[in-house]
């Protein structure tokens, strides 16, 4: 009977749906009160800006990991063409000491960038796929590092220190939902469709006359150009770069929360990138300390020095453990190919429910579907 | 000899000794890609365990060369089992880009297991008497001639066992068909499992000799090695064996020769421009040969 109350209570929410515009609203006043306020101390702000530069990096990478269906390793090296070029701007040419207002200027400079690149990854997908187009992606990745590394004029191997701190909560949100509704757009729009069909039969699509070529310029341009934006987020908030930054972990990382979160969803690009991130920092010594301090000094003190010490080097290897696991046991991740309902534009969700209905009556007839 | 020449000569028995370790390596990834159409991206980590375990044979039990090659090329081959049973078997039927990220998990597991493990860079000690002789100016140390006889020696092996003994048959068999195979009586699991071993086995190698020509060594120093020995699988045509090998020494002579031209910090960059522009030219690299889709 329970059971039967929540789902009802779920199918009611996900019927709500006028309350998406206005639960952004509420994020966007909470956004700009909460440092305003101190609402809640600097690190969990901090924490809570991670989460949202992930989010962008997490959905645009699931534009063509999930939904196109190939493998890009080249994500940290959009992000930072995106940051260099970003902090470049903030330090060097625009006065953004006296006008503050202009950093998004650098943030966009900084998506038109590694947009531009990413271009240039998409002309040889249109002829390598599967594992051979993710080793041209890796070689873009390190070939990006390489050339940062060699340019001694934007600091070579040692990077780029002081840059200005000018990434707050508001922006973050701000990029955060415009990076969602861009390429939730994008994926409900004729060319999400063929970006789809590319995943499923790149061949058979072709032949239904989906011009591929088109599709994948605007999937990997899109998705390189989320990924600049995040870099530049990053950079900001970082206030140092260096290519060190951008290796080849940090691209794991992102195709952790991708694959965490479930591929083709941007539901599960949030929740892949907010409980990798959340859990990362409570697996910190001194976030466990904090949370178990409540704990008499009895309990405390052997539990701090067997176990809550060496958390700092041990959550390194908790991590790429819990992903082998997750693979294994739950290969779909938390929403694999499944959405917030709210995100379905209302004429997909009408269709659907029409096919079901159809596969209910006539189960013979059903079409596969994922 | 004219200085030019023992100058070229030099950098060629460098290339000889780079290419050899990188060969090793790259033999591993190629196997398991040809039987399992997989990338085991965790095999430069396994490299890397490989060096680690010379220095606990060296350092620990105090055994002299070879045994501490026998012991570190045993414990890799039991890793690389215990990584295939565990992590990668419950995936031969999952979509493949599971396996990839699994692969890239075991990866980073290995490197911060062994980082949490020894924080601090170890050093290898020296395990034989290196002497070095002078031909006409071209300096040559024992342990690079061991180096590269060993490591060609092992891939000789190699290339006999996959070509020219029951088991490679039936390593050959389902890399060819992987439905029917099965069917003909050919233990599938065990032979992978032999597979995984003997890669890995060659890679402890590798993590052994690398060990003894650059001592010092960290839980991070198989990533660029392993993506080095990948892309001379690739350039030679990934599943290919013989290709691996060639690819390994020309990607060994390039790495060389761009640093005596270049500064050394271009290397990784012209390592990956090679790859990427043979990619795109020749998608199936050298001997490998182009897998035509079917509708």
């Amino acid at each position: 009977m329970k059971s039967s109350a929540l789902i009802e209570t779920k199918e009611w929410l996900a019927a709500q749906r006028w309350l998406l515009p206005i639960l952004i609203l509420i994020g966007f006043g909470l956004a700009f009160a909460i440092p305003e306020y101190g609402l809640f101390n600097k690190y969990v702000q901090l924490v809570m800006m991670y989460v949202g530069i992930n989010i962008i990096l997490a959905a645009s990478l699931n534009l063509v990991n999930g939904y196109m269906g190939e493998f890009s390793l080249a994500h940290a090296g959009f992000m930072a063409l995106g940051a260099y070029t970003s902090a470049l701007l903030t330090m060097k040419v625009l006065p953004v000491a006296e006008y503050p207002g202009l950093f998004p200027l650098a943030v966009l400079a900084g998506g038109l960038v590694a947009a531009l690149f990413g271009l240039i990854v998409a002309v040889p997908s249109f002829k390598t796929r599967g594992d051979y187009l993710a080793l041209i992606t890796l070689a873009f990745l390190m070939i990006v590092k390489s050339l940062i590394e060699n340019i001694d004029v934007i600091g070579g191997p040692r990077g780029i220190p002081g840059i200005r701190k000018l990434t707050t909560l508001p922006w973050v949100f701000f990029w955060t939902v415009l990076s969602l509704w861009v390429i939730r757009n994008f994926v409900y729009s004729k060319y999400g469709r063929g970006v789809l069909s590319i995943r499923e039969d790149e061949i058979a699509s072709e032949l239904m006359s989906v011009n591929t070529r088109r599709v994948k310029f605007l999937a990997f341009t899109l998705s390189s150009f989320f990924a600049g934006i995040a870099g530049g987020l990053f950079a900001h908030l970082l206030q140092f770069i260096s290519p060190r930054v951008f290796d080849i972990i940090k691209s794991t990382d992102v195709l952790i929360m991708v694959y965490l979160g479930g591929i083709a969803s941007l539901g599960g690009s949030i929740l892949g990138a907010t409980v990798y991130t959340v859990l990362l920092e409570l697996l910190r010594p001194s976030t466990v300390g904090a949370l178990l301090s409540w704990l008499p000094d009895m309990l405390f003190d052997p539990l701090n020095e067997y176990f809550i010490r060496h958390l700092g080097v041990w959550r390194m290897v908790i991590m790429p453990l819990a992903l082998v696991l997750v693979m294994i046991f739950w290969p779909r991740g938390i929403m694999g190919l499944r959405e917030f309902r709210w995100f379905v534009p209302k004429r997909d969700l009408d269709a659907h429910q029409h096919q079901h209905h159809a596969e209910r009556e006539n189960p013979h007839d059903a079409s596969h579907r994922q | 000899m004219s200085e030019g020449i023992v100058y070229w000569l030099q950098q060629l028995l460098n290339a000889l000794q780079l290419g050899s370790i990188y060969g090793l390596i790259a033999l591993g990834y190629t196997m398991v890609y040809g039987i399992l159409t997989m990338i085991n991206f965790a095999h430069g980590d396994v490299f890397m365990i490989g060096a680690f375990f010379c220095f606990l044979a060296a350092v620990y039990l105090g055994l002299p060369f070879a045994p501490v090659l026998l012991l570190t090329m045993i414990g890799t081959a039991l890793l690389g089992v215990a990584i295939e049973r565990l992590a990668y078997k419950p995936l031969r039927h999952a979509p493949r880009v599971s396996a990839i990220i699994t692969a890239l998990g075991v990866g980073i597991f290995l490197e911060n297991f062994t980082l949490a493990l020894a924080p601090y860079p170890k050093h290898i000690p020296a395990l034989l008497e290196n002497t070095n002789w002078n031909l006409g100016g071209v300096s040559v140390s024992s342990l690079q001639i061991i180096i590269i006889c060993l490591s060609l020696g092992l891939m000789f092996l190699l290339d006999y066992v996959v070509h020219r003994t029951p088991v490679g048959m039936a390593m050959r068999a389902i890399s060819w068909d992987k439905t029917f195979v099965p069917l003909m009586g050919v233990p599938v699991d065990l032979v992978i499992s032999v597979t995984f071993a003997i890669g890995a086995g060659l890679a402890g190698a590798a993590g052994t000799m690398y060990g003894l020509a650059y001592p010092v060594i960290d839980p991070y120093m198989g990533i660029m090695v392993g993506w080095k020995a990948f892309i001379s699988a690739v350039v030679g045509g990934i599943g290919n064996i013989r290709g691996a090998m060639i690819g390994a020494f020309i990607l060994g002579g390039v790495e060389i020769f761009v640093a005596a031209f270049l500064p050394s910090t271009y290397r990784d960059f012209v390592a990956f421009a090679l790859l990427l522009v043979l990619l795109i030219v020749r998608p199936y690299g050298i001997l490998g040969s182009p897998r035509i889709q079917k509708v």
